[in-house]
């Protein structure tokens, strides 16, 4: 997609891909139902634009004559990467719920890559002690943030899981090399052990929501990956970046692009100095198709679209961590 | 140095018949066309082998498909006795093709013997031991196979290949159509009649014999369900690219430039054997040889006059001969790229040594040699050689022999040699290889996990790990 050449006035609205793949159909259908409701916008009809019903009144979509009160601070959705808060390099913006969001470009997608890989051999090598401790005050964080959450549509139930989901994360820091790794019982005077390690930097096409982005960021950190996340979700996912950001997660470990993955991923895929590829969130099977095709270059991980759709809900069972582990193997001979 | 008497070993032990054809539901038939396997030692031809074309591959899926229903339903407990039974017989017959594969592949007997069919008849026996414990194997609960496996292995070791991709696939209730290397077909031939001889049901294992053509369209074959591949890191990428959108499993165990990394407090005696050992065992035909020696500088040149002391007592020659150290190159094409590769490095500036050794006027054959001043950016120290040639490199402090080992895109193995145990798990934690050998090398056991990192592949092959590739 060639950058908009636009000056950035007020809101430079990108051009929407013509299948933006990640936003769910439901979703599409009321952003649809409000964009028609403001016929006199100047923002082109087919750009989605609604805030959802949850937001509160008291923050209207067309500006008032004189507000009535105290004019709120409105918060301005940037992207994270390296524990900061930029722009777009691009200077675009989209529109998401009513709020301009950055709309990440390849730049911002290889300025991500150099973050995580910066950080990844630290984080791998903190010990899984700090790493669980880290996960388990993402979980806090969340928790004092839940206001902040549902007034984007998160429901309580929705918010549970999520907190849950990442205190749970947090402790199998320090089990899952007990669990995926053993001792092998070798025919010879050897010392042999199998310990599982984190693969590297992971590129995550997100699903769009809260309990969605615990369930691919949770199980690929937890371990000492750094990850890449790409999502459209960019309210809630960087109301979430801000929880990481307060959370002693180090900068670099979790760095979130919002946008479109149809435009952003095929970068990440392609990427040498990605090691591997997480397409959970992807509910477009082609795009998939492409990406998957794009990671053999290198050899990367692909962690496929689940068949239907993703029941976060449920057990995540551990192979969403070992399926971004890799297996080590020593010997060393024994004797006196 | 000793005199030796030449020690052959006696060929007359296999009975290799002039044709074989493809192994298709549990008889042999004919293909679309022949090509013949030699003896790389002096290019002989051995047996004219059946080409399978597109066709035989679609019966030969058939026939696993069929299989597959059956054999997937059996109790483990009989699936393991099946196993049991095969390792057996490999063993009964463990002589017999120790000759076939050296006569096949070049190696020196002294190898199949020692290493490549001992180790055939253990992987089956440990697999065939996991059959009815499934279950316990952290996989889940009720782990179920997968299907059809295709599985494609290359002519390095390729008797123990095949046990590494058919004894799990098996044990976990698959069925298997594999194809093995277009110069090494016959050791998986004479496992067909093994099979026959274990009366192993009809297509539950099919053997598709030809070159690159018949292992792409058994990849991609609609009805294959799991593919697993052992070869070139090029070959493992577009395996990848194929599969791309059809959800089948998938693991590759692919290319590799080891660093064997020597520190100044390593003894050097057995430094340097585990050197010779990690680059000329098996003609340095091995994905994870160590061909990136990186020595600390302090005893370089004490460690490169031992090794060349060493490399000269090395013997090179007929393969059948007992006391034979290396053997042939398996195939003109791959003597043409090791002596390729060797005359880039010495045009890039690189010292070339070779011991003074005698090479057969007939076969393929290539001296055991190391290259000295190499530099990380020669392509003799990025590029897999896959052949009987050493890059030396240097380095200073332990952060210098880590970052070196680990600038490639490969990340197969590694070794360390250094008397210092927290130097040993501090280097092999930060060294990005799926297996490390410390003060050894190129050390292989069934009940060990092997596989790569980064290009070097995904998946493990070996041990509790290697059933996670052929379960839902």
């Amino acid at each position: 997609m060639p950058k908009s050449a636009k000056p950035v006035a007020t809101s430079v609205v990108a051009d929407e891909p013509e299948a933006d793949a990640s936003v769910r159909p439901a979703k599409k259908a009321a952003k649809r139902a409000r964009a028609a409701a403001a016929p006199g916008s100047v923002l082109a009809a087919d750009v989605p634009a609604p805030p959802p019903p949850a937001k509160p009144a008291q923050e209207p979509d067309e500006p008032a004559a004189v507000p009535a009160g105290r004019l709120t601070v409105r918060k301005t959705y940037k992207l994270y990467i390296g524990g900061a808060f930029p722009r777009s390099e691009s200077g675009r913006t989209y529109l998401v719920d009513g709020d301009n969001a950055a709309l990440a470009s390849r730049k911002d997608a290889r300025d991500a890559v150099v973050a995580a890989r910066k950080a990844q051999s630290k984080w791998a090598g903190a010990t899984a002690y700090n790493r669980g401790q880290v996960l388990y005050r993402i979980a806090e964080m969340i928790e004092a943030r839940r206001a902040e959450f549902e007034a984007l549509g998160v429901s309580t139930a929705e918010l549970d899981a999520t907190i849950d989901r990442w205190v749970w994360y947090a402790g199998w820091s320090d089990k899952i090399a007990q669990v995926a790794g053993n001792a092998n019982p070798v025919a010879g005077p050897f010392f042999n052990l199998s310990a599982p390690e984190p693969t590297g930097v992971v590129a995550v096409t997100a699903p769009a929501s809260l309990l969605g982005l615990a369930s691919v960021i949770a199980p690929a950190i937890v371990t000492g990956n750094t990850v890449v996340v790409i999502t459209p979700a960019a309210q809630i996912a960087i109301t979430l970046a801000e929880a990481l950001a307060t959370s002693d997660v180090p900068a670099g470990v979790v760095n979130v692009l919002t946008g479109h993955s149809a435009e952003v991923a095929p970068w990440l895929a392609s990427h040498d100095d990605v090691n591997a590829l997480d397409l959970t969130g992807l509910d477009d099977t082609d795009l998939a198709t492409d990406l998957e095709r794009s990671a053999s270059g290198t050899l990367k991980r692909v962690i496929r679209p689940a068949a239907g759709v993703p029941d976060f809900t449920a057990d995540p069972g551990v192979r969403p961590m070992t399926a971004l582990l890799e297996t080590k193997t020593v010997w060393h001979p024994k004797g006196f | 140095m000793f005199e030796y008497a030449p020690a052959p070993e006696n060929r007359s032990i296999v009975d290799i018949a002039p044709s074989y054809g493809l192994f298709i539901d549990g008889e042999f038939a004919e293909g679309k066309g022949t090509f013949k396997t030699i003896n790389p030692a002096n290019e002989e031809a051995l047996s004219e082998i059946a080409l399978a074309g597109p066709q035989d591959i679609d019966r030969a899926v058939a026939a696993a498909r069929r299989a597959f229903e059956s054999w997937s339903a059996l109790p483990g407990s009989e699936r393991a006795k099946y196993l049991f039974r095969i390792a057996r017989i490999i063993q009964e017959r463990a002589r017999e093709l120790a000759v076939l594969e050296s006569l096949d592949n070049g190696k020196p007997i002294k190898e199949t013997r020692d290493f490549d069919l001992p180790l055939v008849a253990a992987h089956f026996f440990y697999y065939a031991g996991w059959a009815d414990k499934l279950k316990y194997a952290g996989f889940g609960s009720d782990p179920r196979p997968l299907g059809v496996a295709g599985q494609v292995i290359p002519w390095n070791f390729p008797m123990l290949m095949l046990a590494w991709k058919i004894a799990p696939a098996l044990a976990t209730g698959n069925t298997v159509v594999l194809k093995p290397a277009e110069t090494t077909p016959l050791s998986a031939l004479f496992f067909a009649e093994i099979c026959r001889q274990a009366e192993l049901p009809p297509g539950v294992v099919n053997i598709v014999t030809g070159a690159g053509d018949t292992g792409r369209y058994l990849v991609e074959h609609p009805d294959v369900d799991k593919v697993a591949f052992t070869g070139s890191t090029e070959v493992g990428r577009q395996i990848a690219r194929s599969v791309a959108g059809t959800g089948k499993r998938v693991t590759l165990e692919l290319g590799g430039k080891a660093a064997n990394i020597v520190f100044d407090d390593a003894p050097i005696d057995q430094a340097v054997e585990g050197i010779v050992n990690g680059i000329f065992f098996n003609q340095g035909h091995v994905c994870c040889a160590g061909s990136r020696l990186l020595v600390q500088e302090s005893i370089a040149e004490e460690l490169l006059a031992s090794l060349k002391r060493r490399m000269a007592t090395i013997r090179l020659g007929d393969p059948l001969d007992k006391n034979t150290d290396i053997g042939a190159i398996n195939s003109e094409a791959q003597l043409a790229r090791i002596t390729e590769l060797s005359q880039i490095g010495e045009s890039e500036g690189a010292d070339r040594w070779s011991a003074p050794c005698e090479l057969p006027d007939r076969g393929f054959w290539f001296a055991p040699t190391i290259f000295t001043g190499v530099t990380q950016a020669h392509r003799i120290a990025r590029e897999e050689i896959f052949g009987p040639v050493l890059s030396v490199l240097t380095f200073r402090t332990p952060a210098e022999a880590v970052e070196k080992a680990n600038n490639t895109p490969y990340g197969l193995s590694a070794g360390i040699w250094t008397e210092k145990g927290s130097r040993i798990l501090a280097v092999a934690d930060q060294l990005r290889a799926g297996v490390v050998w410390a003060n050894t090398f190129n050390k292989f056991d069934p009940a060990s996990p092997f596989g790569g990192y980064k290009e070097s592949g995904y998946g493990r092959e070996g041990g509790r790990h290697g059933l996670e590739a052929y379960l839902a």
